[in-house]
């Protein structure tokens, strides 16, 4: 039943653009970035337990590494992409430093207060990353000489990265590793007892979600071909964490359908009401009160309860 | 680990520690050799979970040495001293809940593997843990329900889960914050039974208030109260002793 489900989702995801226009292709893109992006956060918040309010500055920071080294130092998008991620890798290594020494509600402010800097900095290193107005005129790549600058080989480019993303994150939570980021999750100090070092644990889990957070942020800035300073911003954090908890986060599908979710509401909401935000508020508070591990975890209890009754 | 063989598994000097001004553990000296079985005892505040604490390294002493094998552990992190071969089990229990009982003891075995910093195979494929993780379960008689996640099995069960969890890991010297808290009669043979079987390659210090069942399984007892060691020795000289009496058997 669920396999069959999952072939016809696989299907037409890959045949998408053969039945949709271009804003439902677009459309379908940039929930594939937030995807990848909730995605990332949901190692932390759903896995790891360490509730972060600053992962926009990984999405932001590629972003930002990216146009720069293409428009300023005319690399090539290849060698950008390399520089961007390696160096979002970087950053995520030496913010964990930082935010791990604490957990729970300190962490979260720390996270939140490097993302803050970095917003900052974006806003008034206006030399170098043009402040307000953003960094315009960027191109998307083309990989293996395929140019993406049609909104379905986009789509198709973005459906494959984020299908290996995907893949990449489920090894990483199901394996032996990701064994012991649950159990740190759940009891920090029994795994010490048992040998375990849950800050190298943790430490490893938020450079890695650095990565894939940056990888989002490359996707980001190939789809919009422009980058300004809200996208580093504490209202882009938290609309993915958002996002994650209103899917269900410690769930490999949660963060995909809230990712989803969001990005609909902030897209079709915004054409009615002018205040979408608070739109956005009230969804959630709905899911948080009927549902309160999520839409995936609510929807398969409900699922099974109605099979479980009919019989 | 060290060339010579250490005279203690489990050595104490001078330990403190004081939470303000009050004095949880106050000049505590204690050897322990390998396979000893240890008793402590004494009232509530007495100061032995404060003292496991910081044999574990989840408390850092004020002053004062602990050494493991003859090796200086006092700074070292709770999960370096694993490593050492140092297990325990909690007063409350410590379990994940959500977990199957196999999975539970699994993370036990999988914490001195180096296994457990694989990122890309699951847990399943190390066939040797599962079978490991197992054979302890049936050790403990929990075998039948291995497949069942924590939070469905007896409170008694649990306590013999935590006694599995740190026993699968072959401690050299093992910790037991009142293993038969809250057990009726039946469970508290039962994990007797359990204790007494524990192999004499581990030493075991045990915090037990149940002196019935506890004063069996002990050869050696030390009496704390308000953080100092009033009486330490042979079981039967410290039970014969009249301060023993008078803090803890109240007469």
């Amino acid at each position: 039943m669920t396999r069959i489900a999952l072939a016809v989702l696989a299907v037409s995801l890959a045949i998408l653009p053969f039945f949709a226009g271009d804003f439902y292709i677009n459309l379908a893109s940039q929930a594939l970035i937030a995807a990848i992006f909730a995605l990332s956060l949901n190692l932390l918040v759903g896995y790891g337990g360490m509730t972060s309010l600053g992962h926009a500055s990984f999405l932001g920071v590629a972003a930002y590494i990216s146009a720069l080294m293409t428009t300023r130092y005319g690399m090539g998008h290849g060698l950008a992409a390399i520089v961007s991620i390696a160096g979002t890798t970087l950053m995520a290594a030496f913010f964990g430093l930082i935010a791990l020494r604490a957990t729970g509600l300190g962490f979260l402010m720390i996270t939140l207060a490097l993302s803050q800097v970095l917003w900052g900095l974006a806003y008034r290193m206006s030399d170098v990353t043009n402040g307000d107005n953003g960094i315009t005129g960027l191109t998307r790549p083309m990989p293996f000489g395929v140019p993406l600058d049609n909104p379905a080989s986009f789509y198709w480019f973005a459906l494959i990265v984020a299908v290996f993303a995907f893949a990449m994150m489920a090894i990483f939570v199901s394996s032996s590793f990701g064994s012991t980021l649950k159990g740190v999750r759940d009891q920090p100090r029994r795994m010490a007892a048992l040998g375990f070092n849950p800050w190298m644990i943790r430490w490893i889990t938020f450079v890695y979600a650095g990565f894939w957070g940056g990888v989002s942020g490359l996707l980001y800035v190939y789809y919009h071909k422009y980058i300004h300073p809200t996208s580093l911003s504490t209202t882009s954090s938290a609309e993915a964490l958002l996002g994650v908890i209103a899917g269900g986060s410690g769930t490999l599908g949660g963060p995909v359908v809230g990712a989803t979710l969001v990005l609909l509401l902030k897209n079709y909401a915004s054409a009615y009401v002018e205040r979408w935000n608070m739109l956005l508020g009230l969804v959630f508070l709905f899911i948080v009160l009927v549902m309160p591990t999520g839409i995936t975890p609510g929807l398969r209890k409900l699922v099974t309860s109605m099979r479980g009754g009919s019989r | 680990m060290n060339s010579p063989t250490p005279d203690y598994a489990l050595e104490i000097t001078n330990l403190n520690k004081a939470f303000g001004g009050l004095s949880a553990t106050h000049n505590v000296s204690l050897a322990i050799r390998p396979g000893e079985r240890r008793l402590i005892i004494g009232p509530n505040g007495a100061g032995k979970t404060t003292l496991f604490n910081q044999i574990t390294g989840d408390l850092r002493p004020n002053s004062g040495q602990i050494r493991l094998f003859g090796t200086d552990v006092t700074h070292f992190t709770p999960y370096k001293r694993a490593h050492f071969g140092l297990s325990r089990t909690y007063q409350i229990i410590t379990l994940f809940s959500g977990d199957t009982l196999e999975h539970n003891v699994t993370l036990g075995l999988l914490g001195l593997r180096p296994a457990r910093w694989q990122m890309w195979r699951p847990l399943s494929f190390y066939g040797d843990l599962a079978t490991e993780a197992k054979r302890t379960l049936d050790m403990v008689g929990l075998l039948h329900l291995a497949a069942h996640p924590v939070s469905d099995i007896a409170y008694g069960e649990k306590r013999r889960v935590e006694l599995a969890m740190a026993l699968a890991q072959k401690p050299r010297v093992l910790l037991l914050d009142e293993p038969l808290a809250g057990l009726s009669n039946t469970e508290r043979s039962t994990v007797k039974a359990l204790i007494a079987s524990i192999p004499r390659q581990t030493a075991v210090v045990m915090i037990e208030h149940d002196m019935d069942t506890a004063l069996d399984l002990a050869e050696t007892v030390t009496l704390l109260n308000y953080g100092r060691v009033i009486v330490d020795g042979e079981r039967d000289t410290v039970i014969a002793d009249e301060r023993t009496r008078e803090v803890y058997l109240g007469t």
